[in-house]
């Protein structure tokens, strides 16, 4: 009996028909066609971070290799950013002020949305290898990286600034200019630290190439942050099950009392 | 070694925290007290959230409060009717205080509350105890006896009651009212409140000095117990993994307490507890007080889902 075997058939070679749509359509999109001359193709060590009962932060190794089907272009060097972001959240800045002889929180300024973690890594100083507008429209930079367009309030621009600080102080925020290593405009690896204080989520991570300040090419893909083990338990019973995670909380201290209790009568008897 | 707390989000070194439990349960060990008033201001000081800190401050108080009532059952020397009465006033009073402390949590004064809260008891309490204890060393040396408090409005009042152990005829009235106000102050500050308890029963209520501690520690374990089920259930943030290290070191510790605190003169063991409050009350004083390096602060709003 003969089987019919089927060679790999890649469509796009196979029919000339699509072939000729294709390259009417490069010339018809030429300017969307630059862009996407130069692709990532990308390499994580890890695409999941597990918190463990031990977990003391983790170093992620972003790596990959720029594709083209053009020579590389002289027009200005290829540049790299990386960005990792946490899980957005609203947060609400406060601000403390001296009232009667001591120091209490005072005026406050909610902030819609600012990522819990958030690394930039870039290849060179940040204003070379990303324009303003760029920076603007794919909120790259830690500052654009926030969002607060409701504060309206006088002198907001502040706590945006002690949000940045502080987080920054913290190591939840960083600008990491020149870390990005590429080897011939085609070659690129960087590793970023992730602290142990981390929240579960599902993190962003953006790179972008970028020639002359200008995104040539983005991709992204997500790093997921999870608790596992005891961790994961613990935490989905105090949220899931409260009444249950207070019994059990308290079983433990009342069983850990009466043993220590017991323990320590048995030692000074014995 | 680093450990991920769960429900706090953060890395503790565990020793750190080891180390804070037993520094504690010594400290309780020689004074018989719970040592909540130390823990809860040291945990906010390595940087546990102070919802969490306070939340699991009361599961921590649970244990060594478990394991020390059991010894004075054994000697006898527990009320336990007139512990049930201020029981019943306790969990009202909780209640009450995790209400005031959700509230101020969502005004964003919670923090200074709390502080303020410490400030204000460490302070009367601290203060009251060093003048007491200095008095009576003083007194001690001429050999006069120290006088017992006279009797005075608190037996006026209606509802009265017989408790045997404590050998009172009192109004039901006090006893509720300072097991109302205990509660609260666990609720807000996570303490057990023995501090204020105990002074409370004897200058208060009249209570014979040998079974107060124990009638504390009685009506702690509820009071705890109750506060810890109403903040694991109303703001999820009781961290059982930190309540287990704080109760590891804390029961070596107390032991280790308890032989130091056989040592020392019950007046001398006062003065130094009196200095050690006052020490807590001035350092959190000064924090209020002088201009802090960071005056902006972050905390995340909570979204219902």
């Amino acid at each position: 009996m003969g089987s019919i075997r089927r060679s790999p058939w890649p469509p796009r070679l196979a029919v000339p028909g699509l072939a000729v749509l294709f390259m009417s359509l490069w010339s018809a999109l030429f300017a969307a066609s630059t862009a996407m001359a130069e692709e990532v193709v990308l390499g994580l060590s890890h695409d999941r971070v597990a918190i463990t009962a031990t977990f003391d932060g983790s170093e992620i190794l972003i790596f990959g290799a720029v594709k083209r089907e053009t020579p590389i272009s002289d027009r200005a060097p290829l540049e790299v950013i990386v960005t990792i972001s946490g899980p957005k959240e609203p947060v609400m800045v406060r601000r403390k002020e001296r009232s009667m002889g001591i120091w209490v929180n005072t005026d406050s300024v909610a902030v819609d949305s600012a990522p819990s973690f958030y690394a930039v890594a870039t290849s060179a100083p940040f204003s070379e290898v990303l324009s303003d507008t760029e920076d603007l429209r794919h909120k790259v930079s830690i500052r654009r990286a926030i969002r607060s367009v409701g504060s309206t309030i006088e002198g907001a621009q502040a706590f945006k600034e002690a949000l940045m600080r502080i987080r920054e102080e913290n190591g939840f925020y960083s600008l990491q200019e020149n870390v990005v290593s590429l080897d011939e405009q085609t070659l690129f690896r960087t590793a970023l630290q992730m602290p142990a204080d981390l929240i579960e989520g599902q993190y962003e991570t953006r790179i972008f190439l970028t020639r002359d300040g200008s995104v040539v090419s983005q991709y992204e893909t997500v790093i997921e942050v999870n608790k596992v083990g005891v961790e994961r338990f613990l935490f989905n019973l105090s949220r899931e099950q409260p009444p249950l995670y207070g019994i059990l909380a308290l079983f433990i201290a009342v069983l850990s009392g009466w043993g220590a209790a017991a323990i320590f009568q048995l030692l000074r008897n014995g | 070694m680093n450990i991920y707390l769960p429900i706090a989000e953060v890395a503790v070194n565990a020793f750190l925290v080891l180390g804070l439990g037993g520094m504690v349960g010594v400290l309780s060990g020689m004074f018989g007290v719970g040592g909540g008033f130390l823990l809860t201001p040291l945990l906010f000081f390595i940087g546990i959230p102070p919802a969490v800190a306070v939340a699991t401050g009361a599961n921590q108080i649970v244990a060594s409060s478990v394991s020390g009532v059991l010894a004075h059952l054994r000697r006898r020397t527990v009320d336990l009717k007139m512990g049930g009465v201020l029981q019943a006033g306790g969990i009202v009073g909780a209640a009450l205080g995790i209400a005031v402390f959700n509230y101020l949590k969502s005004l964003g004064q919670v923090d200074l509350f709390v502080t303020l809260c410490y400030v204000v008891f460490l302070g009367i309490v601290g203060g009251l105890m060093f003048i007491e204890s200095v008095n009576a060393l003083r007194k001690s040396r001429r050999g006069t006896p120290a006088k017992r408090k006279q009797r005075g409005w608190v037996h006026s009042l209606p509802f009265k009651m017989r408790f045997r152990t404590s050998g009172l005829y009192i109004s039901v009235i006090p006893p509720l009212a300072v097991g109302l106000f205990v509660g609260m102050l666990t609720a807000i500050m996570g303490v057990g409140g023995g501090f204020i308890m105990v002074p409370a029963m004897i200058y208060l209520l009249g209570m014979p000095t040998k079974v107060v501690v124990g009638t504390s520690l009685f009506q702690i374990i509820t009071v705890t117990a109750a506060t810890t089920m109403m903040h694991a259930i109303t703001n999820q943030t009781v961290d059982i993994v930190l309540a287990v290290l704080l109760l590891i070191g804390g029961v070596v510790g107390a032991q280790f307490g308890t032989r130091i605190g056989t040592l020392l003169k019950a007046e001398q063991l006062r003065i130094l507890l009196a200095l050690l409050v006052l020490l807590v009350c001035a350092k959190l004083a000064l924090d209020l007080l002088l201009e802090p390096s960071e005056l902006y602060s972050i905390s995340p709003i909570r979204v219902a889902q």
